[in-house]
């Protein structure tokens, strides 16, 4: 019994890192065709299953209409399912040797690090409001609902963010900024509102380790709450602040819902912020069950690149930042 | 001067706050107004095909309880090996910073993951697929909690054990465990109400289905799934619907949330 326990509790503890180096595996197994196809030139060609000739005068006669085709961007994905049938159909014509797909991540990576970067730009001042808000100024009745309710609101489902976003939010920055209801804008906002709260919770977190002895000692030499909070209580706690800001980062990069409902899904650099443009966790989203083949190599090339820039943004922030002593 | 500064960062960051919450109470009053515009009692007596909500609730709950009992004994074990057997060595602490990144993973890898093992080869969306891309997501989390909750039984009590001559065994299960046993609770419900909100993993895992199915190995009835689908739809009603689904499921998760809190409160103070 004794052993048969301590067996199990060592095989549960070895499934973690089967399920994270499986995952790992089979994301690059699968997206080998792909990754054989296009290379690294993959992250940086900016064409999504264009039809390209092989020998110069191949035919190029039905390859635009994926591009074109997804230009009404209020309904944003159920248009984008009808694209996706195009795609599984070009695949089988494509089978004769005078074109091939050429598929390119460029505008869902460039999609995904400025939504993120939106994000980030808003949702850190006013996190770091709440956070001040909550551990250094208001009254420990007040500070103790708000701390419970933001701790709730970041335990909400990211499709209400999503859902929230396509319904109001779209339209109402569109009504101030003009532009479309779903845009990059729009996507990163709602982004920055989902993170808020995450990224509030994790930094008052960090902000009442800090040791009342030192807040009162910088009182007592007639420092201001300024004075205090900037010279003392951000040093003090910085590396939890910036570790939360990683992670809220990561959280944003790798989130889907929030993004699928409001960033247009259709494969074109966002020229304004307003116009819409597409980010890889949505393409994933959008693209998985209608295709095949090559492009469903790609899908998963897209996913091990997700994969691995998480893994670096999660990995940066653990090992920096939010050490365990 | 010092002053000004000062009155102008504390309005700053009150302010700051006054706006983070505004948009978070704007969330949810539209969320309340709009999913109880749409609550009745059909929501409860019919499947979706019908214009209700049954069969995606049951099945979202059905999938993800099924997820939380795989999950708990897998996630409570590794948590006690990490705690209990493994002692200071470099594999623990790799094993936690593994389960600390798949924590943080995006959870539509995990979905294109099981896409890749199990829809594939099966050729069709199943229950099974989506219970397991939820399991993925949610043992890190158990392993997680109870890895720390375990660190907070007093050493004390293991010496206790073991002088009397009990085994480890027995002193894990029937001392350590016991002491931890509510906060381990929390993360468990945590853990189900994280994964109960999950849509990226489940929309081409288990899919979504409009009929009644207790069925694991077909495609699944989800709720959130539903709700994306039934969102981005023209029509008028079946939006509604969505807003419905959206706030019951917005609801569920915050019970859970608030057991959970008051489950851990009522131990530690």
């Amino acid at each position: 019994m004794e052993l048969i326990f301590k067996k199990l509790s060592q095989l549960s503890a070895g499934l973690l890192f089967v399920i994270l180096a499986a995952t790992t595996l089979v994301l690059y197994w699968s997206a080998k065709p792909a990754i054989e196809a296009f290379g690294v030139g993959f992250l940086i060609e900016t064409r999504w299953g264009v039809e390209e000739p092989l020998v110069a005068a191949g035919g190029q006669l039905e390859s635009s209409d994926e591009l074109t085709g997804s230009d009404s961007t209020d309904g944003g994905d159920d248009d984008f399912i009808d694209d996706e049938d195009d795609f599984i159909m070009d695949d089988e014509d494509a089978s004769d040797d005078t074109t091939r797909e050429v598929y390119g991540a460029l505008v869902p990576i460039v999609g995904t690090i400025f939504s993120t970067l939106i994000a980030m730009l808003f949702s850190i001042p006013i996190a770091m409001g709440i956070a001040v808000f909550l551990a250094e100024i208001a009254s420990s009745s007040i500070a103790k609902p708000v701390g419970v309710a933001i701790e709730l609101l970041a335990s909400i489902p990211s499709i209400i963010y999503g859902m929230w976003g396509l319904f109001y939010f779209g339209p109402f920055i569109a009504s101030i900024f003009g532009g479309n209801t779903v845009s990059l804008l729009v996507a990163g906002l709602v982004l920055a509102i989902m993170v808020i709260p995450f990224m509030a919770a994790l930094s008052r977190d960090a902000i009442s380790t800090v040791p009342d002895m030192l807040k009162e000692s910088a009182y007592a030499m007639g420092a201001t709450k300024l004075e205090v909070i900037k010279d003392v209580v951000f040093p003090y706690a910085k590396a939890g602040i910036i570790g939360s800001i990683i992670l809220s980062f990561g959280r944003a990069m790798g989130e889907t819902m929030a993004v699928a409902f409001v960033i247009g899904g259709i494969y074109q650099f966002a020229g304004k912020v307003t116009d819409p443009t597409n980010s890889i966790p949505v393409v994933l989203a959008n693209s998985f069950a209608e295709s095949s083949g090559l492009s469903l190599s790609v899908l998963f090339y897209l996913a091990l690149v997700l994969f691995i820039l998480s893994f670096i943004v999660i990995g940066v922030a653990k090992f920096y930042f939010l050490r365990r002593k | 001067m010092r002053l000004i500064a000062n009155r102008l960062f504390l309005i700053f960051s009150t302010l700051a706050a006054l706006i983070g919450l505004f948009f978070l109470g704007w969330i949810l009053f539209t969320l309340c107004a709009k999913g109880l515009a749409g609550l009745s009692l059909q929501v409860f007596t019919h499947d979706l095909i019908e214009g209700g909500l049954r069969n995606v609730i049951v099945g979202q709950i059905i999938m993800s309880g099924v997820a939380t009992v795989i999950g708990i004994p897998v996630g409570i074990l590794a948590g006690v090996y990490l705690q209990e057997y493994g002692g200071d060595s470099k594999l623990t602490e790799f094993i936690r910073d593994l389960s600390d990144v798949m924590m943080s993973a995006p959870s539509i890898v995990v979905g294109t993951f099981v896409y890749a093992i199990v829809v594939i080869p099966t050729g069709h969306t199943s229950g099974w697929a989506g219970v397991l891309a939820l399991f993925i997501l949610m043992v890190p989390i158990i392993v997680r909690t109870t890895d720390d909750m375990l660190k907070l039984v007093p050493v004390e009590l293991r010496e206790a054990g073991i002088a009397i001559g009990a085994s480890k065994y027995h002193v894990t299960m029937n001392i350590v465990i016991r002491y931890a046993k509510a906060g381990i609770l929390t993360g468990i419900l945590l853990a189900f109400a994280r994964v109960v909100g999950e849509t990226a993993p489940l929309l081409y895992t288990s899919g979504s289905s409009e009929f009644w199915s207790t069925d694991l190995t077909g495609t699944f009835p989800s709720l959130t799934v539903s709700i994306y689908n039934l969102a981005t739809m023209p029509d008028e009603e079946m939006v509604q619907l969505g807003w419905t689904g959206a706030f019951l499921l917005t609801a569920m998760v915050l019970v859970i949330n608030l057991i959970g809190r008051y489950a851990s409160n009522d131990k530690r103070r």
